[in-house]
């Protein structure tokens, strides 16, 4: 090959470079994730149940979510698990406030702190309803030692989401206290050692000159606390099975009971529609986040 | 710097302070002391009623081997089935990601921002908006209750929050060297395998690790996906022998800690990947 063809060539691969290079992910990314939530638009507006044939029905299973006694119970065990789950935040950073020491083999206890966050939420559930277990559980004997009636937590309908969410809670706060050990070792020490001269020390050195400088931890302790309370899933699955007597449900476990276990695909269709439009306004706030610091 | 550092402080401060952290440290650990210790009891112990007091005699290789026992339980099964789908995937989780990074981040090509915005926000939606269509097409060709099924979706899925982590990672790198390594001559995927590639290795491993531990942790699409024990991950699995061992709670405890020890031991191992990964990473459930 003569020169001018080769640099021709080097020119052609280097066009063509973005698109070869983002083919694989690309493809593999609509088939599965971005064509599937169309797919489920599409189906929120039909009758189905995953095998026959697809009719229309409009917005029939929208008006239905109206009428559905357990839609609500969902929806608001959503809120209580949005405003609860926002103690890990608030918990992680005491935390990592308290353990913000060099003691000797603080680094070991660290990371004994931090390692329920990387065991799985199967696991969690199958420990807490253990925990709460009111004939063998460790609660029960806590409360007997108090000369208390142990509470069957997980049976009982009042109970049951809370006991969930505190299983929730356990590796979120794990993984916010992470959040802000690193960012408290970030915090600039001369502003500190100013704050101090000034006289600035405990609560007032916290409010004025740590947390501010803390912010971007807590804003990523916020979004990943706010996306994993409105995906609770795993844990209800593990513990409950939604009950008693559908007292747990949330939206993500409503929407897989009625799609897996009564074949109402446009309902069930319908319901993830839901919670994607209540996660999508995080998702919004969160890209704009992303790409105003981009440019 | 802040809080006050201990050292400034009197002597039996810092001595109160070390109890305070060992006593919180064990009321945290409390429900996992709680599974261990089951799980080296003797199943005669659970049957009368021992549960919370000093084991009658150690029973861990008893309770571990039942477990692993092919005879007795598929514990061993869903074991191998998860690895196989955990390795695969996030080996090619990572080499489409780092492909798709590379691509994001060195070409201004037109709609790039769109495709970075649309990786990133992959990340952060429902399961729930994908389970009906995924289901059906996993049906459809012949993908439902395979591991090969599963390994493509946690492929697909996480490639998401993967070309998103390598794209900020490979913004940062010298643009220079590809430009030098163009001008003599070298072609983009040459510059990518042996430029580009060698200089991410630590942001590799620590993509790696928490890929690890979301896959290997995955249940929804355990659930969702599989159906029979030749594909079910461990998981999954543990979910459905909490019924066949219904009371043995030792053997529930053994296996909890099965299938919690690899992301546990991967996490101890790699700890400083693992973390620097978070906190790049920064916005994963």
């Amino acid at each position: 090959m003569d020169k001018k063809t080769v640099n021709q060539l080097l020119k052609l691969q280097q066009k063509f470079a973005p698109a070869y290079f983002l083919a694989p992910a690309l493809i593999l990314f609509v088939t599965f994730v971005l064509w599937p939530i169309f797919q489920s638009i599409f189906i929120s507006f039909h009758k189905w149940d995953g095998f026959g044939p697809t009719t229309f029905v409009g917005l029939k299973n929208y008006r239905m979510l109206f009428d559905d006694p357990r839609f609500l119970t969902s929806l608001l065990n959503n809120i209580y698990w949005l405003v609860f789950m926002m103690l890990a935040p608030v918990i992680g950073l005491v935390l990592a406030l308290f353990l913000n020491q060099q003691i000797k083999g603080m680094r070991i206890i660290k990371s004994l702190f931090f390692f329920p966050f990387v065991i799985n939420l199967v696991v969690v559930g199958l420990v807490f309803s253990w925990f709460y277990n009111p004939e063998l559980g460790l609660l029960a004997e806590i409360f007997k030692m108090f000369g208390l009636k142990p509470i069957p937590i997980l049976a009982d309908e009042n109970y049951a989401t809370f006991g969930i969410i505190a299983a929730g809670l356990w590796p979120q706060i794990a993984y916010c206290m992470i959040l802000y050990l690193t960012g408290l070792a970030g915090v600039n020490t001369q502003i500190v050692e100013a704050g101090r001269i000034d006289g600035a020390a405990g609560r007032q050195m916290l409010w004025h000159i740590i947390l501010p400088q803390l912010r971007p931890a807590t804003i990523v302790a916020m979004t990943v606390t706010v996306i994993g309370a409105l995906r609770s899933f795993d844990l209800i699955a593990t513990m409950t099975a939604g009950g008693p007597w559908g007292s747990s449900y949330v939206l993500a476990y409503h929407m897989y009971d009625e799609a897996i276990f009564n074949f109402k695909m446009g309902y069930g269709a319908a319901l993830a529609v839901v919670l994607f439009l209540i996660m999508s306004v995080f998702i919004y706030f969160f890209l704009k986040r992303m790409i105003d610091t981009e440019s | 710097m802040f809080p006050t550092a201990i050292q400034k402080r009197a002597i039996p401060v810092r001595a109160l302070y070390v109890l305070g952290v060992l006593l919180i440290l064990m009321i945290w650990l409390l429900p996992m002391i709680a599974i261990i210790s089951t799980s080296i009891r003797p199943g005669s112990d659970i049957s009368a009623g021992n549960y919370w007091g000093v084991p009658s005699r150690i029973a861990i290789r008893e309770n571990y081997s039942e477990v692993f026992n092919p005879d007795r339980s598929p514990m061993l099964r869903y074991f191998i089935n998860s690895t196989v789908m955990t390795l695969p995937a996030v080996f090619f989780a990572i080499l489409f990601s780092s492909m798709a990074g590379f691509a994001l981040a060195v070409y201004p090509f037109k709609g790039r921002v769109a495709l970075y915005a649309m990786f990133i926000a992959g990340n952060f939606i429902p399961y729930q908006i994908l389970m009906i269509p995924v289901r059906t097409m996993f049906v459809k060709f012949g993908l439902f209750d395979t591991i090969f099924g599963l390994v493509l979706f946690h492929t697909a899925f996480q490639s998401g929050f993967a070309t998103f982590f390598l794209r900020n990672f490979i913004v940062e790198l010298p643009f220079s060297l590809i430009e030098s390594a163009r001008v003599e001559g070298a072609t983009e995927p040459r510059i990518f395998f042996s430029i580009i590639i060698p200089l991410l290795r630590p942001a590799l491993a620590s993509l790696g690790v928490l890929l690890f531990t979301f896959i290997w942790n995955d249940f929804f699409w355990a659930l969702t996906l599989v159906q029979s024990d030749k594909a079910r991950p461990i998981t999954f699995g543990l979910s459905a022998l909490k019924g066949q061992w219904l009371i043995s709670y030792n053997l529930i405890a053994a296996g909890s800690i099965v299938a919690a020890l690899p992301s546990v031991l991967v996490f101890f191992v790699l700890q400083k990947q693992f973390i620097q990964g978070l906190t790049f990473g920064g916005v994963k459930e």
